[in-house]
């Protein structure tokens, strides 16, 4: 018998660590002299109430229902993929090179090629990580880790000394040419008397972070390879003897999910700057992990808290133009959730299962 | 390369090493006592923004280095907490850790300080100076040897006399104690430890408090040794590379010794050359920034010796009924 009703482990435990973080939050505004309620309001207005910031939450969303889906897809197989932050650099590095170095008709082809090439980056820079923990025991969490420095340092070598155009100053790709440029909301969604999403940097690859929840719901609820990576994750042992190969599902699960952290620079390379950067990822490879804890590693649950992330984040962009709180906020809060609903999660799931258990009994 | 250059790469080499070691070592006791620690950057940074925040403030650097160890504890408190008297993710907790520090700091500072999350650069008794040991002067004029007592062993702040010294003194506790030995035994099989009547959960406790305070002198060291103040992000990754010298090391300390005065080494090289020109094929500085984690991939990948962790590292201890 299960101490907890389904519905009470999906949504009160999360929604109870979200509140406990929010205090939390509130708490550190107050400690700076600000007012939380007046933030709180600011944020929404800068991030809800107008369609520009929409388009900037959204622009954000995008980015971490990426990242989150490729954190929670491991999760799956019981491994922590902490690099996807440098999987999506090196996705970034597949776009400009795609976009650059391939002459495109239109935008649409230009898409998928780009895509293509983010996944496929962002995959290699996950194998090998994948490989030396299911062939030799590396602990893939240290070697993602290191992954990341190595691809920052990657990346840096080949703005500086490869990608730079002659002349340019600072370290950045050649503008990718103008049929490659995808359609930003404004332009799908704007008309002449009514303006939408003016200069928002959300674009259409938000759909295809869509199709991106929906294909990783099929994958692990409705095919065998989803069932396999389930099955490694609850225990290895028993998908053993169910004649799955760890090395195989380890690797495969690692390369989706590299792809995966991957795609996202589609959003920010291709979609936002137009050229490749330095740091384009700004972190939202890391934020993954608080989206897929907090969404339960469920692709609608990652949705949701990507929702929520890229409204703190554009909140946050906010406050820090209109009062003296920095940007740094989101991260504590950020760190408060990762806290709460990934390291002390049986602090709320303790007392609360308690409790189910004597009203049970009370019933009986 | 002349000898005066040799001695100051070298120079460079040993203060770079020296946060990197303390930090190797809080990783070295919070994991051999099974408690996986990727929270060494975080703590490092909050320690390196208190300590530069409290020497600002009162213009004494031991009231800073005693805020910080006291901050970097504080975190090591709820990183116990997390992993284990809740029994969570460690390393969960640890990347949680690190991104409180990482906010927490820059909030804090520019409420205080308000000069973009950085606080005012440290002067005088605000910093710790460099010693100048006995007869440093007079033996200078010794060939060789004078040189290298004056400038490479003479002349450094207190904390990196601390940080050596710490190594004999890990080694001494790990492995000539009851204490280092019953932490050595929760970290293998903490079910024989709790056989024998010790508590796991004191242990533990213990080994994460002891990170805390070594973390803690790390990023003071950081931010009132290295440098003369704290600036956002000043950490630039060293508690990963301390975390990937502690693996280097096979989590031994003199291991780390060795470990953390190379990478101290390649950051030295890195800081003062660009590019390296070894006739004809130059090895761009970025290789230079990245050969530490290129380095720990490839130990870890077991080609060159095997690294072993601790057998119980990153599981919560649940006691049998």
């Amino acid at each position: 018998m299960d101490k907890m009703p389904a519905w009470a482990d999906a949504v009160l435990v999360p929604l109870i660590s979200l509140v406990l973080a929010a205090l939390l939050s509130a708490l550190v505004i107050l400690a700076i002299g600000e007012s939380p309620l007046e933030a709180l309001r600011l944020m929404v207005e800068g991030a809800l109430m107008r369609s520009a910031g929409w388009g900037y939450t959204l622009y954000y969303a995008t980015n971490f229902i990426f990242t989150g889906l490729a954190v929670s897809v491991a999760f799956h197989a019981r491994l922590f993929n902490i690099g996807g932050e440098g999987q999506a650099t090196l996705g970034g590095l597949g776009v400009a090179l795609v976009v650059l170095y391939l002459p495109w008709p239109h935008w649409s082809l230009a898409l998928l090629g780009a895509s293509l090439g983010a996944a496929a980056f962002g995959a290699l820079w996950a194998l090998i990580p994948a490989y030396l923990q299911a062939r030799r025991g590396s602990h893939i969490v240290i070697t993602t880790i290191m992954f990341n420095f190595i691809a920052a340092a990657l990346l840096n070598y080949v703005l500086v000394n490869v990608l730079k155009p002659v002349g340019a100053m600072d370290p950045a790709s050649a503008l990718f040419p103008p049929a490659t440029h995808l359609p930003t909301f404004q332009q799908m969604f704007s008309s002449a008397d009514s303006p939408l999403f003016r200069g928002a940097p959300a674009n259409i690859s938000f759909f295809l972070a869509l199709i991106a929840c929906v294909a990783v719901w099929l994958l692990i609820w409705r095919t065998r390879l989803g069932y396999e990576i389930r099955a490694l994750g609850h225990s290895e042992s028993a998908a053993r003897y169910a004649g799955i190969s760890p090395v195989r599902i380890v690797i495969i699960t690692m390369l989706i999910s590299g792809g995966l952290a991957g795609l996202m620079a589609v959003n920010t390379t291709m979609g936002e700057s137009e050229r490749l950067v330095m740091n384009a990822t700004e972190g939202a490879g890391f934020i993954g992990i608080a989206v897929a804890l907090m969404g339960r590693n469920h692709p609608f649950g990652v949705l949701l808290a990507a929702l929520l992330f890229g409204f703190l984040y554009q909140g946050g962009a906010e406050l820090a133009l209109w009062t003296n709180i920095p940007r740094e906020l989101i991260v504590v809060i950020q760190a408060l959730v990762i806290l709460f609903t990934g390291a002390l999660d049986n602090m709320v799931r303790m007392p609360l299962e308690k409790l189910f258990l004597a009203l049970r009994k009370g019933n009986a | 390369m002349d000898f005066l250059t040799l001695l100051q790469v070298l120079d460079s080499t040993v203060r770079l090493a020296t946060p990197l070691l303390l930090a190797c070592l809080a990783g070295l006791f919070s994991e051999r006592a099974g408690i996986f620690d990727i929270g060494l950057e975080g703590k490092m940074l909050m320690a390196a923004f208190f300590s530069a925040a409290v020497a600002a403030l009162t213009g004494s650097v031991w009231l800073g280095l005693l805020a910080g160890i006291a901050s970097s504890v504080a975190l090591s408190a709820i990183h116990g907490l997390a992993s284990i008297t809740f029994r969570g993710n460690q390393l969960i907790s640890g990347v949680a850790i690190n991104f409180l520090a990482a906010g927490l700091t820059v909030l804090i500072a520019q409420d205080w300080f308000s000069q973009g999350g950085r606080t005012p650069s440290l002067m005088g008794g605000g910093r710790f100076n460099d010693i100048t040991l006995p007869f440093a002067e007079t033996l200078s004029g010794v060939p060789i040897l004078g040189p290298i007592y004056a400038e490479l062993i003479s002349g450094h702040s207190i904390l990196v006399y601390v940080a050596f010294a710490c190594v004999p003194l890990t080694w001494w506790i790990l492995f000539r104690t009851r204490f280092g030995l019953r932490l050595r035994a929760v970290g293998e099989a903490p079910e024989a430890v709790d056989t024998a009547g010790v508590s796991v959960i004191g242990l533990r406790y213990a080994a994460v408090m002891i990170c805390g305070l070594l973390c803690g002198i790390a990023g003071a060291y950081l931010a009132t040794g290295l440098q003369a103040g704290f600036v956002k992000d000043m950490t630039a990754g060293r508690g990963y590379i301390a975390l990937a010298a502690l693996i280097f090391a096979k989590w031994r300390p003199w291991y780390a010794l060795s470990a953390c005065l190379l990478f101290g080494l390649l950051q030295a090289v890195a800081l003062r050359y660009q590019n390296i020109d070894l006739g004809g094929f130059v090895i761009p500085v970025q290789v230079m920034d990245a050969l530490p984690y290129i380095l720990t991939v490839v130990i870890l990948a077991g080609f060159v010796g095997k690294a072993i962790p601790p057998r119980a590292g990153g599981e919560p201890y649940v006691k049998e009924r």
